[in-house]
């Protein structure tokens, strides 16, 4: 995958971020930030108090207050340069996404009839429910259901796969997206969105942070910044005439400064986590853009961090696609060579992946080579839905293979009589959760080959992981539960399905919100959509047909089942930043009073010197030093805003316990040696 | 209901390290007595013929310990009845009552009252931290959301924003600054500790401002309008907000609220943000008259 290789500073998008925040300085565009709204009028305020301070009405040094305003616009700046840097980095992929957007000429048919004779207009006029013909080496013009015909499809424009996929009418495989070329063959293609709402402008939108909303927990933390910088600003307000009392009873000094009291307030209000919010909340998708999964909406995101059970479809998630070949068991007086012979030969010219299995069993077992069934001059017996058996007839041999009970009949119907060994490892085989299959040569039954599902590697351990976070993993499978009890304990999920309906999905699904539970699950077929609909996160693979895709709230483009695991940490992740910069936020407050506080009222109190436990050079340089350090620390936490924390999965305790300790009493103890080392810099520069 | 014991001690055990960390500085503050009658040949360490200590403004019959004690407690709970001068404390003795009203009398509390502040402060403890274990931060089983957030904001918000801006107010008219009756920094803490108890629903006078004039009655007289009573409104909003929400089964990945690490973190949030929100006025009156009296 490409997209994924992105430097974290490219020259020409630094440019235009350092351009962008500039331009957010606009107090308009700030006003949706209350905290860094109140910085910029603090900036706003002590510009102006510079400016009559050049001109004779000085409450300071000019220099003091030149530099405290410079400071505070440039905190202003650094917030918005966080957000542009979140926003340019979508940015990239919007136009490499946008480039697949041509101008596309589309082939409108008459009527749905392929040979009906078209019109040759551009794909922005097309509407829903027109009729489009798409031949080869055709762009699709717009989202669609193929209506006729089968084609080989590119979809690299999407999902960054090379490798082209079959789309073709009826059943799962059916949706088409607009962007994308169509490489072989033709499709007739009902067009299912209007111009300016397909999937790639949705994408696009998307990515760019466009149409980006306050998700519900971004508003929840946002009206606790909003509360903090209400009280600091009455803090603040309340302190000058505190200071004129202070000043009046001690009859000495001079009352607190605009220009020190605009740095105070700058300073206490969470600008940190304020300037930040938003460029969380965007590098979040951003981080599921990276993982090919796109979100429909940032909640659905945040919800992901909230999951509690997690339903995962058993094929393709958690074993391999198909069920394999693994062992033979001969029956009694036959040797395992013999059988897998019999076994190889009947399965030459069965193409379902089973019957390769069984090939590449004996091959791997036996060294038995591949033969060319011509060569053998035998006849293919191709598997029925009535015999449920299938197999090759060569030099007077018929060799069967197929379910026991089919076998058994067909034996039967040969005056034969199966063996009791053989059918007794067939139970033992079933009951482990395998499948028997049963060879047999005429009425002799030769003996069973035994195909399983192979779980995933390394998928027990993710869900060892999943279980330490406290979700819940549920195993949806189709099989009996026999067969479904085996697995799960094989792949260590706490919970199964069998014999899955799409009823029954549903059901589950309400069952486990009714708890209070979130559900979380993947689908592609149209017979998942309503279980979608449901879920919480719903992640609907991109080879699924339009109606999952609509149901579903994240759309994984890489049609991976296992990507759900990933999008719930990408959900923690995100809401795990948030939390640890509000409190290294909220937790730097008490050193920078420690700084400021002894500094303003050292002139009218000087035992308040006491305070300036950091010692610091002089009241001047310990409110400029807090206040490049309020600044300078945007800057430094951007990194950690965009790529997030680092995240282990364990329990909520742990995580707790370790982010406190990094975060909370980091944020405690940094910004004494912060201020300090800032202090000693530009102690001897004010000097 | 909760029906989970732990929660209960985890608060219980969150007010009491409070209690008696505050109390400890008092009864130290007070038995080490006033520093200005050092050199002075006044004998001020305990001994069997007297209690010792700051003496000024107490009960012979109840000492030092025993006033410090009654002074503590009744600030933590809104009781507000006196058995000594508080006026009279030292300094820092008397910074104790202060802030314990100004956190908004959750160590124990009232009736009823102190628990739902406390829960308050759980619940902005849960969201501030809960967030870093990667979930909608969660207390007690139901999720806290904007909502909830709004109403602990507007809880917090109001007696703080109220007690600045009515002290900010005397200090600034003449009639506020005439009913001071003692100079310096100890002025201040008097005004300031007026305008917190009334506020603050304790009731308690720290005594040496004559506030029996027509502006603080009427001064104080809207800051208890303001900030009593009627702050149960968004407290009763939360609770009758959470007990519509569905409940969420606690897992491993949900934040556990019994343990000591939360009871830690719960002190640290309401110290932080207890002292973020008056530090400056405390600086400017006790903290500053403690440094003045011990002469550092």
């Amino acid at each position: 995958m490409s997209k994924k290789s992105q430097s974290f500073f490219q020259g020409a998008m630094l440019k235009q971020a350092l351009w962008d925040a500039f331009v957010r300085m606009n107090p308009q565009y700030q006003l949706r930030n209350p905290v860094m709204f109140v910085t910029e009028i603090g900036s706003l305020l002590t510009t102006v108090i510079f400016f009559m301070s050049l001109a004779g009405h000085a409450e300071a040094s000019p220099s003091f207050i030149f530099w405290i305003s410079l400071w505070l616009w440039f905190t202003v700046y650094f917030a918005n340069f966080a957000e542009a840097m979140a926003e340019g980095r979508g940015k990239a992929q919007a136009d490499s996404l946008r480039k697949a957007r041509k101008d596309i000429q589309a082939k409108k048919l008459k009527t749905s009839n392929r040979l009906s004779g078209f019109d040759t207009i551009s794909a922005a006029s097309l509407r829903k429910e027109d009729i489009v013909l798409v031949e080869t080496n055709d762009f699709i013009p717009c989202d669609g259901d193929v209506i006729e015909g089968v084609a080989s499809v590119d979809e690299s424009a999407i999902t960054g796969e090379s490798a082209p996929v079959i789309r073709e009418s009826g059943g799962d495989r059916s949706a088409v997206t607009g962007g994308t070329r169509v490489l072989s063959d033709w499709l007739v293609v009902r067009i299912t969105a209007n111009p300016g709402e397909t999937f790639l402008d949705r994408m696009i939108g998307l990515v760019e942070g466009a149409k980006r909303q306050r998700t519900p927990n971004e508003i929840a933390l946002h009206i606790l910044l909003v509360a903090l910088t209400i009280v600091f600003l009455a803090v603040c307000a309340t302190l000058l005439p505190f200071s004129l009392f202070s000043v009046h009873v001690a009859g000495q000094g001079t009352a607190i400064t605009i220009t020190a009291l605009a740095a105070l307030l700058v300073c206490l209000i969470p600008t940190t986590i304020g300037g930040l919010l938003s460029a969380i909340g965007i590098a979040g998708m951003d981080r599921l853009v990276q993982a090919n999964v796109i979100a429909m909406s940032g909640r659905a995101v945040e919800a992901a961090g909230d999951v509690d059970v997690l339903l995962l479809d058993k094929t393709g998630t958690i074993t391999l696609g198909n069920r394999q070949a693994t062992a033979f068991h001969p029956a009694p007086g036959v040797t395992e060579a013999e059988l897998a012979d019999a076994s190889q030969i009947s399965s030459l010219a069965d193409e379902t992946p089973e019957g390769r299995s069984i090939v590449v069993l004996a091959k791997e077992k036996y060294g038995i080579r591949g033969r060319e069934i011509h060569e053998l001059n035998a006849h293919f017996i191709p598997f029925t839905a009535q015999t449920r058996m299938s197999g090759v007839n060569f030099d007077h041999r018929e060799i069967r293979k197929g379910a026991v009970e089919a076998v058994e009949s067909y034996i039967a119907s040969l005056g034969g009589k199966m063996p009791m060994e053989v059918r007794k490892s067939a139970d033992d085989i079933s009951r482990k959760g395998g499948t028997p299959l049963c060879v047999t040569e005429g009425k002799k039954a030769l003996g069973i080959i035994e195909l399983k599902d192979i779980v995933k590697g390394g998928i027990k351990e993710r869900f060892a992981e999943l279980r330490q976070m406290g979700i819940k993993t549920i195993m949806i499978t189709g099989d009996n539960p026999l067969t479904a009890t085996a697995i799960a304990a094989e792949a260590g999920v706490d919970d199964f399905l069998a014999q899955a309906t799409p009823e029954m999905k549903l059901k589950l699904i309400r069952e486990h919100q009714s708890k209070g539970a979130l559900v979380a699950m993947t689908g592609d077929g149209t017979n998942d959509a309503p279980a979608l609909a449901q879920a919480d996160v719903a992640v609907a693979m991109n080879t699924g047909t339009q109606a999952a895709k609509e149901a579903g709230n994240m759309i994984d483009l890489d049609s991976n089942p296992t990507k759900l695991i990933e999008v719930v940490q990408i959900g923690k992740q995100l809401l795990m930043t948030r939390g640890a910069l509000t409190t290294f936020s909220i937790s730097n407050d008490v050193a920078k009073y420690f700084a400021i506080l002894p500094a303003c009222f050292a002139a009218t109190y000087p035992v308040l010197g006491h305070l300036n436990i950091m010692h610091l050079k002089t009241p001047e340089s310990a409110i400029l030093s807090a206040v490049i350090f309020n600044a300078l620390i945007i800057i430094c936490l951007i990194p950690l805003a965009l790529k997030g924390v680092s995240y282990k999965a364990v329990s909520a305790y742990k995580l707790l316990r370790q982010n406190i300790l990094v975060y909370g009493v980091g944020g405690l103890i940094a910004p004494f040696a912060g201020i300090k080392l800032i202090d000693m810099i530009v102690g001897r520069w004010m000097m | 209901m909760v029906k989970d014991t732990r929660q209960g001690w985890a608060l219980l055990a969150t007010m009491t390290i409070i209690l008696v960390s505050l109390l400890s500085i008092a009864v130290v503050a007070e038995q080490n007595g006033n520093p200005a009658f050092q050199g002075l040949n006044i004998d001020q360490t305990a001994s069997s013929l007297h209690s010792g200590g700051n003496m000024e403004g107490k009960e012979v019959r109840y000492g030092i310990v025993n006033s410090a004690i009654w002074a503590t407690t009744t600030t933590a709970a809104s009781n507000g009845s006196v058995n000594a001068m508080l006026d009279s404390f030292t300094p820092l003795g008397g910074f104790v009552p202060l802030w314990l009203i100004q956190l908004g009398e959750i160590i124990f509390g009232g009736v009823g009252s102190g628990l739902y502040g406390m829960i308050i402060f759980a619940l902005i403890a849960v969201f501030i931290s809960g967030l870093m274990v990667g979930r909608t931060p969660e207390y007690l089983g139901k999720k806290i959301e904007s909502f909830e957030m709004k109403m602990a904001s507007i809880i917090i918000l109001i007696p703080a924003v109220a007690i600045k801006f009515g002290t900010a107010l005397a200090l600034s008219l003449e009639k506020g600054r005439a009913s001071v009756f003692n100079p310096g920094a100890h002025g201040f803490s008097e005004v300031l500790y007026a305008f917190s108890s009334a506020v603050g629903n304790n009731g308690s006078a720290f005594g040496g401002l004559s506030a029996n004039t027509p502006f603080y009655n009427i001064a104080l007289g809207i800051g208890m309008l303001i900030g009593r009573y009627w702050i149960i409104v968004p407290v009763m909003a939360i609770a009758g907000m959470l007990a519509q929400k569905k409940k969420v089964p606690a897992s491993s990945g949900t934040l556990p609220t019994h343990t000591p690490l939360f009871v830690g973190m719960l002190v640290a949030v309401i110290v932080i943000v207890g002292s973020l929100t008056f530090l400056p006025s405390l600086a400017l009156g006790p903290i500053v008259e403690h440094l003045q009296l011990s002469g550092k």
